[in-house]
């Protein structure tokens, strides 16, 4: 069992680098403010919104259902379907699909869920080399880092920063920063291994069951070229990932990139829906806790995530905390609520890294009511005794208990002719934890 | 007509002017206050700490002391979106419904209820900038919220605000970022919430107000105490003051 | 399937329809047409611009002479159209990995997609399918009548529902990973440049 991720001393740490806080601070609201522009542009945004959120609530009120149709689909086009109920099993499927074609080299494109599965480790420890050909997880890949963001893993990191991993790595120029030269660098070094390639996998961002069709969404082609490089295509996604027809996928196309960027849509989305002549295709479905969250009354929206990241791009404790401070695979205000269902100890601090401010919850493509089940997940973490005791120390002590005698009706406040307040070594908070009154009860000032 | 006036804990131990300015200003403005005087806490630290346990009894409490009245008012928007939109730790009665229903914040007791636009006893020639706190904005839709881009752009404090001589209001960029109190938040997690109160100080200083005004103490409070640290030598002013005729 | 994943498989379906919540129904959704651009030409020409893409909308009547110009050290252009021979053709690739040998493919998209400035293509147009992302350079012949109004219209296409690859591509490949700079271009092709032109065999479609 794991140590609580203790994700306000992570930002801590993140904050006193100025200027990586700075950058990724004005980086992510600049996001933020492309994607409402982006919203600007289309009068039916809010509708659109709605539509998504009730198709996937549909869907995944209907979930077996669909499984079972896109596993026909799918299986008529030609695609091999696999079912993993765990990140092992989603593991060890991928691995003994290469193991019985001798395979020991393997190009993935961008997928979160292989990172949650954790798949790199469990096939390098077994001799197979990954090599990621996402721009952002392949510069993470060489810094031994996870990723720091869903849609852009690299972010947090400077052009400087790039260009010195690079000269480190590649022998390239350490002052060069210019990122077309630092993009080059990488084309140049990771074309060799993705002509060479044997076996590519990619994610999904969407599955549809009408059609039993993958459809992957990338600016790179690098999930097209992952796909095609070699005759054995593996595509991971998550059972929450279906949606039921074509006509729906429009929907979500529309709010997919303009949410996450401000595009319009991403340079290659595409779809795929069986292998091509001479090669095979293989699909796992995987579940890994995601049927169980379906039955949380409270928490099963988070489903209907379909990975934006506009949730971090507006949420600024996120932009403040950088991404790798939560500890977690999916990490701002979708990571809080969705990474307790994993594990519900070692995330039990993140629901408070949140000021309920409510902005992720506007920006949410598929109206999830984000700051709504973050507050739910603090009473959950209450229950279950899993409220640190430094962190419930911390909460007594903020208690505002005025030391100074209270001025009169008429009088000012110690505040307002500018001396130090006596609590002045912490914002002094609204009373804490002393039901039915607080301190301040007995006197009570106004009268 | 008249009105129960609930003074937010907080401000009765640290701001007493403020409950001190909504009293007389709902006076002015000819409402009989009623004052209850075992009022304590509308019980929102504690539930927005997770602690369902100790915020029943409190909220339990907030809805017998209050909840026989037509209309509540408080100068606090964080305790009226927690009575109206998360009063669910306490046992249901018709008291507490009452409660839920009958609350508005300070703001929304003029703008909707009073209708009142102008308040000819003060002036403030002064240049503003007007902070509206996220549970203002999203939790009581006292104001638009840049997310939704397509709504019109509307405040309610703003309008209100408008009603006294003189005013001018600055813009300022992210305007409803959060400010980063957060209530328990603020000392949880302490360096990311400072952070945020700085940089809502910068932005609402490059726009070279002479105050800020919010009608949620909480956020001034939080912001005053970045601002002290940071040497900058601001004025803050609620709300309430200002249409009540506090001068600079 | 072995018995070890019909295991899993009904493992998981049994805990969804346990854990299912109680179905909600599907709402009808809208192609959005009263909010459409009425001049779909234009529409599309901003909306590629945007991602970098080009488009040419002056006739070419010497596409030979136009590709040579455009692209002065392209020694390798390859044709996916019958009208064209340019120096190879897709059928001449032995492997996949060849299309990274092209300087510049030209194919022709059967759609165009006003919305987005997308074009489509599938591995009919494509043939080989890697051309779209590992030639250098893409010329795409487009019909103005056949650029639909929004992404709506566009997933109508039969192709989504019959082909085993299709591409809704914008413009070339890019990257906004380092330090969020967006550059063109990352692993893809390097440019994009859609040539308006009608269809030879405007009445007939494939697919």
């Amino acid at each position: 069992m794991s140590r609580p991720v203790d994700q306000a001393k992570n930002a801590e740490t993140f904050l006193a680098d100025t200027v990586h806080e700075q950058r990724l601070d004005e980086l992510l609201w600049a996001m933020r403010m492309r994607r409402d522009a982006a919203a600007r542009q289309v009068p039916e945004w809010e509708e659109l919104r709605t539509l998504a959120s009730e198709i996937k609530e549909h869907t995944l009120s209907n979930l077996s259902q669909y499984l079972i149709q896109f596993e026909a689909r799918a299986t008529a086009n030609g695609m091999i379907v696999h079912w993993a109920r765990d990140a092992h099993e989603h593991n060890q499927i991928v691995y003994d699909i290469l193991a019985e074609q001798g395979i020991d080299a393997l190009i993935k494109s961008k997928s979160m869920l292989t990172e949650e599965c954790e798949l790199r480790p469990f096939l390098e420890r077994r001799g197979i080399r990954v090599t990621e050909t996402d721009l952002g997880e392949r510069i993470q890949q060489l810094d031994n880092q996870p990723p720091g963001h869903i849609i852009g893993p690299s972010i947090h990191k400077t052009t400087k920063d790039v260009a010195v991993l690079f000269s480190q790595k590649y022998g390239s120029d350490p002052n060069n920063e210019d990122a077309a030269y630092l993009a080059g660098v990488m084309r140049e070094n990771t074309r060799p291994d993705i002509l060479k390639a044997h076996a590519g996998m990619t994610g999904a961002n969407f599955v549809v069951a009408e059609t039993g069709a993958i459809v992957v969404a990338t600016n790179e082609g690098n999930a097209d070229l992952s796909a095609h490089t070699s005759p054995l295509h593996i595509c991971s996604v998550g059972i929450e990932k279906i949606i039921p027809t074509r006509e729906s996928l429009a929907v979500f196309i529309r709010l997919l990139t303009r949410s996450a960027t401000g595009d319009t849509i991403t340079q290659y989305t595409s779809t795929f829906r069986g292998p091509r002549k001479g090669a095979t295709m293989h699909v796992i479905l995987v579940d890994n806790g995601r049927s169980a969250r379906l039955g949380m009354k409270r928490f099963w929206h988070s489903l209907k995530c379909i990975r934006c990241a506009a949730c971090m791009n507006t949420c600024p404790v996120y932009r403040r905390s950088g991404g790798l401070s939560y500890g977690s695979t999916y990490m701002g205000p979708i990571g809080i609520i969705m990474m307790p269902t994993f594990e519900i100890r070692k995330y039990s601090e993140l629901p408070f890294a949140s000021t309920l401010n409510g902005s992720c919850t506007n920006v949410c493509p598929v109206k999830i009511d984000i700051h709504e089940q973050i507050y739910g997940w603090r009473e959950v973490m209450e229950e279950n005794g899993q409220i640190q005791v430094v962190k419930k120390e911390a909460m007594r002590v903020a208690d505002a208990q005025p030391s100074d005698p209270l001025p009169d009706r008429h009088g000012h406040t110690v505040n307002r002719t500018g001396s130090p307040s006596p609590l002045r070594h912490l914002q002094p908070l609204e009373c804490m934890g002393q039901a039915p009154g607080c301190p301040g009860s007995h006197n009570r000032n106004i009268s | 007509m008249q009105a129960a006036l609930m003074v937010p804990c907080y401000i009765d131990m640290l701001y007493p002017h403020v409950g001190i300015a909504t009293l007389e200003l709902l006076e002015k403005l000819g409402v009989d206050v009623v004052y209850p005087k075992d009022q304590t806490c509308c019980g929102q630290p504690m539930a927005n700490s997770g602690c369902y346990e100790e915020a029943r009894a409190t909220e339990e409490h907030c809805a017998k002391v209050f909840g026989s009245f037509d209309c509540v008012a408080t100068p606090s928007g964080s305790c009226t979106h927690h009575i109206r939109n998360k009063f669910t730790a306490g046992a249901d009665s018709p008291e507490r419904q009452n409660l839920v229903r009958n609350t508005y914040d300070l703001v929304e007791f003029l703008h909707d209820v009073l209708r009142i636009r102008e308040f000819p006893w003060a002036t403030f020639e002064h240049r503003v900038a007007l902070h509206t706190s996220c549970s203002a904005i999203r939790g009581l839709n006292m104001a638009s919220m840049s997310e939704h881009v397509h709504d019109p752009v509307f405040s309610k404090p703003q309008a209100l605000l408008s009603g006294v001589p003189g005013i001018e209001f600055v813009e300022f960029e992210r305007v409803d970022e959060c400010c980063g109190f957060g209530g328990t938040f603020a000392v949880t997690e302490e360096a990311v919430s400072a952070k945020m109160g700085y940089d809502k100080l910068a932005f609402i200083q490059q726009a070279t107000p002479d105050c800020i005004i919010s009608s949620d103490m909480s956020c001034l409070m939080h912001l005053q105490g970045c601002a002290r640290r940071q040497k900058q030598d601001i004025p803050f002013y609620h709300f309430a003051e200002v249409l009540n005729g506090v001068s600079l | 399937m072995s018995s070890s994943q019909a295991l899993s498989r009904n493992t998981i379906l049994d805990s969804v329809r346990a854990n299912q919540p109680a179905a909600q129904s599907m709402p009808t959704i809208p192609h959005f047409h009263t909010n459409n651009p009425t001049d779909l030409v234009a529409t599309f020409c901003e909306s590629i611009a945007r991602m970098a893409g080009v488009v040419v909308t002056d006739h070419v009547p010497d596409l030979d002479s136009f590709l040579r110009t455009k692209f002065p050290n392209a020694k390798v252009i390859c044709s996916a159209i019958p009208e064209y021979g340019g120096t190879t053709q897709p059928a001449s690739l032995n492997h996949w990995s060849e299309a990274s040998t092209i300087d510049v493919c030209i194919l022709r998209s059967p759609m165009g997609v006003a919305e987005t400035g997308s074009i489509l293509l599938s591995d009919i147009e494509l043939q080989v399918n890697t051309i779209a992302f590992l030639a250098h350079d893409l010329m795409v012949l487009l019909d103005t009548k056949q650029i639909v109004a929004n992404i709506h219209d566009a997933y109508q296409h039969t192709y989504f529902n019959l082909r085993p690859y299709s591409v809704l591509m914008t413009g070339p490949s890019g990257s906004g990973d380092i330090g969020g700079i967006v550059v063109h271009p990352a692993q893809g092709v390097r440019s994009l440049t859609v040539l308006l032109s009608p269809a030879p065999d405007a009445g007939q479609r494939t697919g």
